[in-house]
């Protein structure tokens, strides 16, 4: 998929909504100011990735985990964003979790429904085993397909 | 895309707003870059929103805006000149000079200019 120039911008409405919510009642904000808001956001993505990225390279690791993101920030000069981001980041993994577990649930039930319709045996003792694995791969595929939404 | 505040499927507050898909596309497109998992996903989006809430408040608490109630671009311009923790944004956030204060000025060089002959 080839990217168009805006693709690397972030919605309007929103970035507006998110302004106005961090302004006192009724400011204005000039058409102006609110696009150059968007684009330092787009820029601010720009050197944080790069900025944690150095962190993970320098841990010879290929992909950016949460602790090189802080780490960004800080080295950025922004500890001020520390806390609310590991707040954030607690609620965000236990919804996440909920999801996992809920979707879980749904793929056990759709099963047994298959198993009583087919009338076939099968050997749970076997897949009881290989759930703990396949989990990684399959919260891996999950992830990527809810990012991808 | 989503557009309400609202986790469809667990009916919690969604703790961010900016979609995450189009950060991620923004982060993929810094070199070097091979892999992002899924919280430093979530934390760079986050981290954004905080970003523009801090520029833009900062920058109207620093501007002129208060007597006009608006927040302009050169609030923002100063703001990333001043401030040092925004000083990666001066190339983005150019302070500008008014047309005619620079017309002004280039006529000022030649006048100079032609003083020496």
């Amino acid at each position: 998929m080839a990217e168009r120039p805006e693709d690397l911008n972030l919605p309007n409405a929103v970035i507006t909504r998110i302004i106005k919510e961090a302004l006192p009642d009724g400011v204005n904000v000039s058409k102006e100011a609110r696009r150059a808001i968007s684009q330092a956001a787009s820029v601010f993505v720009l050197y944080a990735t790069s900025c944690a990225n150095n962190f993970a390279m320098k841990a010879k690791r290929k992909t950016l985990n949460a602790g090189d993101v802080l780490a960004a920030m800080e080295e950025m000069e922004f500890e001020r964003f520390l806390e609310p981001l590991r707040e954030a980041l607690e609620v965000y993994k236990k919804g996440q979790k909920g999801k996992k577990e809920v979707s879980e649930q749904k793929r056990k039930e759709k099963e047994k429904k298959a198993n009583s319709e087919n009338d076939k045996s099968r050997e749970d003792e076997g897949e009881e085993e290989d759930e703990p694995m396949e989990e990684e791969a399959e919260n891996e595929a999950e992830a990527e397909e809810e990012v991808e939404n | 895309e989503e557009e309400t505040n609202y986790d469809q499927a667990s009916g919690n507050k969604k703790t961010i707003s900016l979609p995450i898909s189009r950060v991620r596309l923004i982060m993929k497109s810094s070199p070097d870059v091979s892999s992002i998992n899924q919280d430093a996903l979530f934390l760079t989006t986050k981290a954004t929103e905080l970003f523009v809430q801090h520029l833009a408040l900062s920058s109207f608490n620093n501007g002129s805006g208060k007597d006009t109630n608006t927040l302009s671009y050169s609030d923002l311009a100063n703001t990333a000149q001043e401030t040092e923790t925004f000083h990666f944004l001066t190339d983005i956030l150019p302070k500008k000079i008014l047309a005619r204060d620079y017309l002004n000025s280039l006529e000022q060089m030649q006048e100079e200019e032609e003083a020496d002959y």
